[in-house]
């Protein structure tokens, strides 16, 4: 019934089956911290799923519940078919887990590291070499796979993670942050095998991340959170066409006259905003709006000084919802910095 | 980085036939885990080396300092007054020896104490790794697996099982190198002293695991073992004889599992009369065995998840 409902109200995903349906999930902490304030979604199978939001929204309690490493303080879920609080060993066999640390052993290689989670799964050994050789050649280690873990970059130890949490084959994988503190080139292969696990094998993936532009590109399905809550949830074209369309950005030459209502008689414009020395305006069609709007305002004997026209990004969609822009550099700084910690008590 | 993406769509199969065979019995994964915490430690001689230099060395200088034989025979002791014969004096010197350590050669009681020292020593390390894991991460990453949770901290108890297990016949070989008395030595009797240390390695490490369960926080770990270690091997027959000690001593003594793996030793490979029968010493170090790793086994399912 509620895949029917869900469906309906998501075109595009009429004929998808609900792998995950979560019900006012809500952690609060000892301390009373509420992490995440009831949440609620559906993950469609085959589709990638992201969690955009800035540290401390929730993203990461999320996936903790979801995977069972956190109990749930109320609401539930059903993965895969299994509910999390009742079924939590059910819930494990099926999903992959791929945690924002680096969490692989630095003692053992990376081909040791993916024998030992593949055991962990009951993976029987010649099985478990052989999908250890797949994935060590799908996130391109194949050549570092008998050096110990300690001699590996940032990028390699990403990797590696992601390998490890695809050894059982999961129905559904989990990524937190996938991306974080990667540098470029490493970020898109990432990005790649993330496409190919969707693509070629029609995993479903659920993703946090506080990048824009990685929720923008590569998630089907967005949800926006912020503090603990779901601000907005949609397919990013359905996000950003609810900001309103292109943004035009006019300045005139006449600085004394206000021009704003003007300007809204012009042919599907939608809003227009007097910012100190220039307009701010909203159309569905930026690229017809404008050349109209320039055409209107030299009639009326006016002078255009500037005009720029933005396509909507996440971005806008972002601060339209939670009233703040991402902190993206700082967040992410800091995260990096956690994460070099990590790193250096590993090797201490 | 030189692998064409083709290639590794191609490698990648995911659908597979082998899903039959998934082992999802209550055991699996528990060798793994054991053999992880154990790679760590044999692919590193150093470690092993470290790890044994220190009984070792309580051994050569402690146990051949405390030459306690020597208090009458070496010395020109005497009465004054009283010109006690040399042989008189030996006599009294051995059973002296014998009535308070069961042998008259101190080095070779040590050196069954040195078994027990050195399974204590490495036990007590067992909840440091845990702590680690924590930390890094890695113990969520297990966490998210369906691996028994009880097989996390069993996995760990029985590497620090081998891994003490193994020093100690290394210090046992030493002792004899160093003089130890080997007369009565069989292989019954190494094969009772290793089960007594197996057992008591088993509720030690089950019982360090325990109290590192839910610490993030090394440096209190570290704190707690330091409280621990000596006094739970002065406070035991491994260095002195504990019917000696003062009342009260005697009776932490007796409820000290080190005590009881330790007696067992030297009934067992010195022929000494024990202050318990050998099997009251078993049964005590079984029940103090069964009964730490199964609360372990237990806490483990109740404190890993939060």
């Amino acid at each position: 019934m509620l895949e029917m409902e869900e469906a309906a109200r998501n075109g595009n995903y009429e004929s998808k089956n609900v792998i995950m349906e979560v019900k006012g999930l809500t952690k609060i902490f000892e301390n009373k911290l509420k992490a995440v304030d009831s949440v609620s979604f559906s993950v469609y199978e085959g589709e990638i799923f992201g969690f955009l939001g800035p540290n401390g929204a929730g993203k990461s309690t999320t996936i903790k519940m979801l995977t069972t490493l956190l109990r749930p303080s109320e609401g539930d879920a059903v993965v895969c078919g299994f509910d999390i609080r009742k079924q939590p060993q059910e819930v494990r066999w099926s999903v992959g887990v791929v945690p924002q640390e680096y969490t692989a052993d630095e003692d053992m290689t990376g081909l040791e590291n993916i024998m030992l989670f593949a055991n962990l799964y009951g993976i029987p050994g010649d099985v478990a070499r052989k999908r250890a050789d797949e994935l060590l050649m799908l996130v391109e280690l194949n050549e570092a796979a008998g050096r110990k873990v300690s001699t590996y970059s940032g990028g390699m130890r990403r990797r590696l993670e992601l390998a490890c949490g695809l050894v059982n084959h999961p129905k559904v994988l989990f990524l937190d942050e996938p991306t974080l503190g990667l540098d470029v080139q490493t970020r898109t292969a990432v990005w790649r095998y993330i496409r190919i696990l969707k693509e070629q094998y029609g995993m479903t993936l659920f993703l946090t991340t506080h990048y824009l532009e990685e929720a923008d590109g590569l998630c089907d399905r967005v949800g926006i959170i912020d503090h603990g809550k779901i601000v907005r949830l949609g397919t990013t074209g359905e996000l950003k066409s609810g900001v309103g369309g292109d943004a035009i950005e006019l300045g005139i030459r006449e600085k004394d006259v206000d021009l704003t209502s003007f300007i809204m008689k012009v042919d599907s414009v939608t809003s227009v905003v007097r910012e100190n020395d220039h307009y701010r305006i909203k159309a569905p069609l930026g690229e017809e709006a404008a050349p109209a709007i320039m055409d209107a305002v030299r009639s009326a004997g006016y002078h255009v000084d500037r005009i720029s026209l933005t396509k909507p990004t996440l971005d806008e969609v972002y601060l339209e919802y939670t009233g703040h822009k991402l902190r993206d550099e700082e967040a992410n700084s800091q995260q990096v910095m956690a994460q070099q910690r990590t790193v250096r008590r590993a090797r201490a | 980085m030189a692998t064409t993406e083709a290639n590794a769509v191609g490698g990648f199969q995911m659908k597979g036939e082998e899903q039959v065979r998934i082992n999802k019995g209550m055991l699996h994964g528990l060798w793994a885990l054991t053999n992880r915490e154990l790679k760590k430690w044999y692919k590193v001689p150093v470690l092993l080396f470290l790890s044994i230099i220190q009984p070792v060395i309580w051994l050569g200088l402690f146990g051949k300092a405390m030459n306690f034989g020597a208090l009458f025979t070496s010395t020109s002791f005497n009465i004054p007054g009283l010109n006690i014969p040399k042989a008189t004096l030996d006599q009294l010197a051995t059973q002296a020896m014998l009535s308070t350590f069961g042998t008259t050669d101190y080095f070779s009681f040590l050196a069954v104490g040195m078994l027990s020292f050195i399974i204590l020593f490495t036990a007590m390390f067992s909840g440091m790794s845990i702590v680690w894991d924590r930390r890094f991460g890695f113990l969520d990453k297990l966490l998210s697996t369906p691996v028994a949770r009880g097989s996390i901290v069993m996995g760990k108890v029985f590497s620090s099982i081998i891994r003490s297990l193994a020093q100690a016949a290394v210090v046992l070989v030493v002792a004899v190198l160093l003089g130890m008395d080997t007369a009565k030595i069989t292989v019954v009797g190494l094969a009772g002293t290793f089960l007594a240390l197996f057992l008591m390695a088993m509720g030690l490490s089950a019982l360090f695991l325990m109290l590192a369960l839910r610490s993030t926080d090394w440096q209190s770990q570290m704190a707690i073992m330091n409280l621990l270690n000596l006094p739970l091997l002065f406070a035991s027959n491994a260095l002195f004889p504990s019917k000696l000690m003062p009342a009260w001593l005697q009776v932490v003594a007796k409820l000290n599992p080190v005590s009881y793996a330790t007696d067992a030793g030297r009934q067992l490979l010195l022929g000494v009369p024990g202050f318990a029968s050998l099997g009251f010493d078993f049964l005590f170090l079984t029940a103090f065995a069964a009964l730490f790793s199964g609360v372990g086994i237990f806490l483990s399912w109740r404190y890993l998840s939060r």
